[in-house]
């Protein structure tokens, strides 16, 4: 029996691959994005989420509750973070969702168990489940014993990869998973390592050997104004991707904020802020974006 | 759509709803009459109904192609004196209310101060039916246990089937001969009422004939000084038409719908049925006329659509007959709840859509009007071409149409005993109701406060609001040592209190029986001309009496909480809950929120919470589900409240689910606003743990940003979503596709957004005509974004 780091379960999930999903969301990631959607998927340990605003400053629920005395109050919560283990009693304990866990150890069998139950949707629409993050392959024999289980019962599996893990643990997923959703965003080497926190070198390997697999794979571009929406990156991005065949199709997918306003309340130092910094390319340059690929004969759309 | 049709539209939106005193007037004159006096109840009604129809005002619009009016003129609303004589207060909250008023002129009032009033108080059937009302029942009424369909409004609650397209009126007279002649006076203790009732028929049969004729007389009237061309041999063909139908079966399209629009005409002014009335499987039933039509060269798709758009206006130009107290909270709206079909199966059970289905999607879409409420019946066999045409219309915002599974409707009209090809035929009408079409009076007799029978088993039968006993004494909170024991309790109260209500059902059902047959309504339901019955007294096919629960997310994630918190999790004593819900949480924060926040909910999927729907479900199914009504027919359950949850939210105290006091409670079977967390599938997948099958209609809201159903592959997966609730026996599901900034902006400004249309519970209406608190309960209701 396996088991894992999960921050999140989302059903109805229509932008992770094909048909009616459901996203596992799983823990930790190798890179270190500036604009990262899920900040709190970057840590591979769990993190307790504080939103300062839904608390009341008499009640003390939390303070009481946590089994190591960690936490103090003067107006807002405070953290001892050499005394916090991360293990949610506090969470557990508000009654006014000021405190959240991200991320909760689960074995593989629940985690099947909750994603079974769309199980009716994922037939009638053609779906399944997605692992996504964080990044999925930082946890090979956790994913790896669930991709089976789906597999046993004729779940449809993505796998949602920045795609910078061992070659051998891409081989070994590569094996069992029915799609990837591959993300590509930049090609510039000294680029990618200034935005992302690493070199991309692995990544293309990566992805090279995907399609020597065979495997199917859907190419993810984030779209991010003023970081790769250029014209040489995308010249350079619809140039790398027009020399691999067959690539299913590409999803440009623009910046969104969701994740800003998340890094502020998670109890560590992140290494910038992104708040109010990144924005999502103009309509306009989306639109030439899209033809820009289309026109090198890649099958392109806005959106998972 | 064109000039006419764009003026036409203009002139109905424009009108303002008023009161018109004609029918009242007519109707007073002929009850006044000597001859009221000597015949039979049914003959009577009959009279009254050809003495409205020979006498009213003929109104011909300019440029109309579909004929007739209810009142005088459009939006002018008649009343049903006979039914509820309104006082010169009622009058004047009519006239004055802020939202779905009526204008009240003081003709008007004068002319109920000394004609109306004078004869009907005391005499109308709402004098009658609290009167005759116990005092268990009105003690029951009164602090909000349920309401009373009847007391206000004719039973109608029923929908035609495709025999005016075969008979003409002349062939039911025929009919009625046929049934008179076989009256046995020998052995048949009631054939003497049958041939009273018969006749009544067969005179409304002549009134309706005559009535057309009278708007052939008009249109060659105004033929006469019409100096542009184009219109007179428009008016020729109308006066044509009207001499033809309703007495001949139509042979066109045209012919068809105004043959329909007198038919429907002829119901909504013999009574104020509820839901009006409604011409059922339209792309069905037309569909023949449609294609001879274009096969002929007689018609094309231009003009079958600009008829059609002519029909849709009709029903616009007819607003809900007005509507006072408790029956104006639990239906407050303009919408007359005409449902109009499209889809399904045909009665061989094959696939229903045709090209004419798709030709009254683009009318529906176009028109854009309130009324006529429109629904698409979704069969396993239909095309996905179909409900993705829907969804393109549904995604504009309107609210409209609903969707309903065709399968599950037949599964549920077989399971209360039709036959296949009845309930094949039959549908969904009102909001969410079924039945089989023109062969069923399928009443609604009430709604059922659910929550509000917890409140007071939790008060061991008292209402906390008024301090009076009203319930059984089961015992006070302390004395429930399990969960178990105190759903026993409420168990026995909900018994306690449907018991009074099918009592008080089963006396007003012999009360209209015997002083308000309605022998023109009889006419056109199976089989009261062969049986000899009125409507109202089991001469339908098929009769089914409803009551309908409300706020089951609500009662759910109540007993939830308690028995999560009180029970078995523990950590919350009964009587710092019972506490807390008498203070409205007022100090008790911390509780209330657990309550919200970290108690299992409805919606979610989660078999803890949804395990006590099902029980609810049951008890509530249980304890109604076979009963006998009065007309030989059975009691069956449907889940639905029109706009009543709101008035029950305001009779019910805070409630152990975290909702403060009189706040509305959830909408149908949609979980409690808010509660949903985790998508639309899981909420399908808890509804779904209902069995649909057992009701006779529930009802879904759903809402969703417009971002989900931006394109072609949203909409795809929209209809897989659908698709599957259905395969789950999901009845019905409705959406909202508007954001909430957006209902935000329109209450700040409502005169920028007086076209906002929006669905509230198996109709949808102008955001701002509604009430405050119902604009406020919609906001909150979950809205599913894409992750």
């Amino acid at each position: 029996m396996t088991e894992g780091i999960i921050f999140d379960i989302k059903r109805y999930a229509i932008h992770d691959g094909p048909g009616i999903r459901t996203t596992v969301f799983m823990k930790g990631c190798p890179l270190n994005c500036l604009w990262c959607h899920n900040p709190e998927g970057k840590s591979p340990e769990p993190e307790l989420i504080y939103f300062p605003k839904k608390c009341r400053e008499t009640c003390r629920l939390c303070i009481e509750a946590c089994p190591e005395n960690a936490l103090s109050k003067n107006g807002t919560v405070k953290f001892d973070q050499s005394r916090c283990r991360r293990c949610g009693t506090c969470a557990d304990a508000c009654v006014y969702e000021a405190l959240e866990l991200a991320g909760n150890t689960k074995t593989a069998e629940e985690v099947v168990g909750e994603v079974r139950k769309d199980k009716i949707f994922f037939d009638e629409s053609g779906g399944g489940v997605t692992f996504s993050g964080g990044e999925p392959l930082m946890q090979p024999e956790f994913l790896e014993d669930m991709l089976d289980r789906f597999k046993q019962l004729g779940i449809h599996t993505a796998v949602d990869s920045c795609g910078y893990a061992p070659s051998d643990v891409i081989e070994r997923i590569a094996r069992k998973a029915d799609l990837f959703l591959f993300d590509i965003k930049i090609i510039d080497e000294k680029k990618h390592k200034k935005y992302t926190g690493v070199s991309n070198e692995l990544i293309i390997e990566n992805l090279n050997k995907l399609l020597n697999m065979k495997c199917a794979v859907w190419i993810r571009i984030p779209l991010i104004a003023g970081i790769n929406d250029g014209p040489d990156d995308i010249k350079a991005i619809a140039a790398y991707l027009s020399s691999l065949k067959p690539i299913e199709r590409v999803s440009l997918l623009p910046y969104h904020r969701a994740g800003t306003g998340k890094e502020d309340k998670l109890q560590k130092n992140l290494r910038v802020s992104a708040k109010n910094i990144f924005q999502a390319p103009s309509p306009e340059r989306r639109a030439e974006i899209a033809a820009e690929f289309s026109n090198s004969g890649l099958k392109v759309k806005e959106g998972g | 759509m064109n000039n006419r049709i764009a003026g036409l539209k203009q002139r109905s939106l424009q009108a303002v709803p008023r009161i018109s005193t004609e029918r009242a007037v007519l109707i007073t004159e002929f009850y006044r009459s000597k001859k009221a006096d000597m015949v039979s109840a049914p003959v009577r009604r009959a009279l009254a109904f050809k003495h409205i129809l020979e006498n009213k005002k003929i109104h011909i619009d300019p440029d109309e192609l579909i004929v007739g009016e209810r009142g005088p003129a459009p939006q002018e609303t008649p009343t049903y004196p006979e039914i509820t004589a309104h006082s010169l207060e009622d009058l004047d909250i009519l006239d004055k209310r802020p939202k779905i008023s009526f204008k009240v002129s003081e003709k008007t009032k004068k002319i109920y101060r000394e004609k109306i009033i004078p004869y009907w108080r005391g005499r109308s059937m709402r004098d009658k039916i609290f009167e005759r009302m116990t005092q268990e029942w009105k003690d029951a009424y009164e602090a909000g246990i349920y309401t009373e369909f009847m007391e206000q409004r004719a039973p109608g609650h029923t929908v035609l089937d495709d025999k005016i397209y075969k008979k003409g009126f002349l062939d039911f007279k025929k009919d009625i001969r046929r049934s008179l002649k076989n009256l046995d006076f020998l052995h048949d203790s009631q054939a003497s009422d049958k041939r009273e009732e018969l006749k009544a028929m067969d005179i409304c049969a002549d009134a309706l004939i005559r009535f057309a004729e009278r708007h052939a007389e008009k249109a060659e009237e105004l033929q006469k000084n019409e100096n542009d061309e184009k219109r007179k041999q428009d008016l020729k063909k109308i006066a044509g038409i009207c001499r033809r139908v309703p007495a001949r079966k139509p042979q066109n399209f045209w012919e068809a719908l105004q043959y329909y629009w007198f038919v429907h005409l002829g119901v909504i002014t013999e009574f104020n049925t509820w839901d009006s009335f409604n011409p059922g499987r339209l792309d069905q039933h037309l569909y023949p006329f449609y294609k001879k039509g274009l096969e002929a060269g007689t018609l094309t798709h231009e003009s079958a659509r600009e008829l059609l758009q002519a029909f849709w206006i009709k029903f616009n130009n007819q607003p809900a007959p007005p509507k006072v107290g408790v029956t104006a909270e639990e239906s407050g709206t303009y919408t007359d709840f005409a449902l109009i079909n499209l889809g399904g199966v045909k009665k061989d059970g094959s696939d229903g859509v045709n090209e004419l289905t798709f030709l009254i999607l683009d009318v529906i879409e176009e028109m854009r009007l309130l009324q006529p409420s429109s629904a698409v019946q979704l069969s396993k066999k239909n095309p996905d071409t179909f409900i993705k045409r829907a969804l393109k219309i549904i995604k504009t915002g309107y609210g409209q149409p609903s969707v309903f599974n065709t399968d599950a409707i037949v599964q549920e009209l077989v399971g209360q005993g039709k036959s296949i090809e009845d309930a094949r035929n039959g549908g969904a009408s009102g909001c969410v109701e079924v039945g089989a079409f023109g062969k069923e009076n399928y009443n609604l007799t009430g709604y059922f406060n659910l929550t509000k029978v917890l409140e007071i088993t939790l008060h061991n039968g008292t209402d906390p609001r008024t301090g009076k006993k009203i319930g059984l004494k089961t015992g006070g909170p302390s004395s429930f040592s399990s969960y178990e024991e105190l759903f026993e309790a409420y168990s026995k109260q909900l018994k306690h209190f449907i018991d009074i209500k099918v009592a008080g059902n089963n006396v007003i059902e012999r009360l209209y029986a015997e002083y308000l047959p309605a022998p023109f309504l009889s006419l056109l339901i199976s089989d009261c001309i062969e049986r000899g019955l009125d409507y109202h007294d089991g001469g339908a096919r098929y009769n089914t009496s409803y009551i309908m629960g409300v706020g089951m997310g609500t009662i759910t994630d109540v007993l939830t909480s308690i028995k999560y918190n009180v029970y078995d999790r523990g950590g919350v004593s009964m009587k710092g809950m019972m506490e807390a819900l008498e203070n409205n949480f007022k100090g008790s924060e911390e509780l209330r929120h657990r309550f919200l926040n970290k108690t299992p909910k409805y919606g979610n999927d989660d078999d803890y919470a949804d395990g006590i729907m099902q029980s609810v479900f049951e008890t509530y199914h249980n304890l109604i589900d076979g009963r006998p009504n009065t007309k030989g027919g059975t009691y069956h359950i449907n889940l639905l409240p029109t706009t009543v949850h709101v008035y029950f939210g305001r009779v019910t105290g805070a409630t152990a689910d975290g909702r403060l006091a009189y706040h509305p409670l959830s909408e149908g079977i949609s979980p409690v606003q808010g509660a949903d967390r985790k998508g639309p599938t899981a909420v399908f997948k808890s509804a779904s743990k209902m069995d649909h099958v057992r009701t006779g209609g529930t009802l879904l809201n759903q809402k969703f940003t417009p971002h989900l159903l931006e394109d072609n592959e949203g909409l795809d997966k929209m209809s897989h979503l659908i698709r599957s609730y259905f395969k789950l026996d999901g009845h019905h599901v409705q959406f909202n596709v508007v954001s909430a900034e957006i209902l935000r902006e329109a209450q700040k400004c409502p005169e920028k957004h007086r076209d906002l249309i929006v669905r509230v519970a198996g109709y949808s209406d102008y955001f701002i005509n509604l009430g405050e608190d119902l604009q406020e309960e919609i906001i909150r209701r979950t809205e599913h974004k894409s992750f």
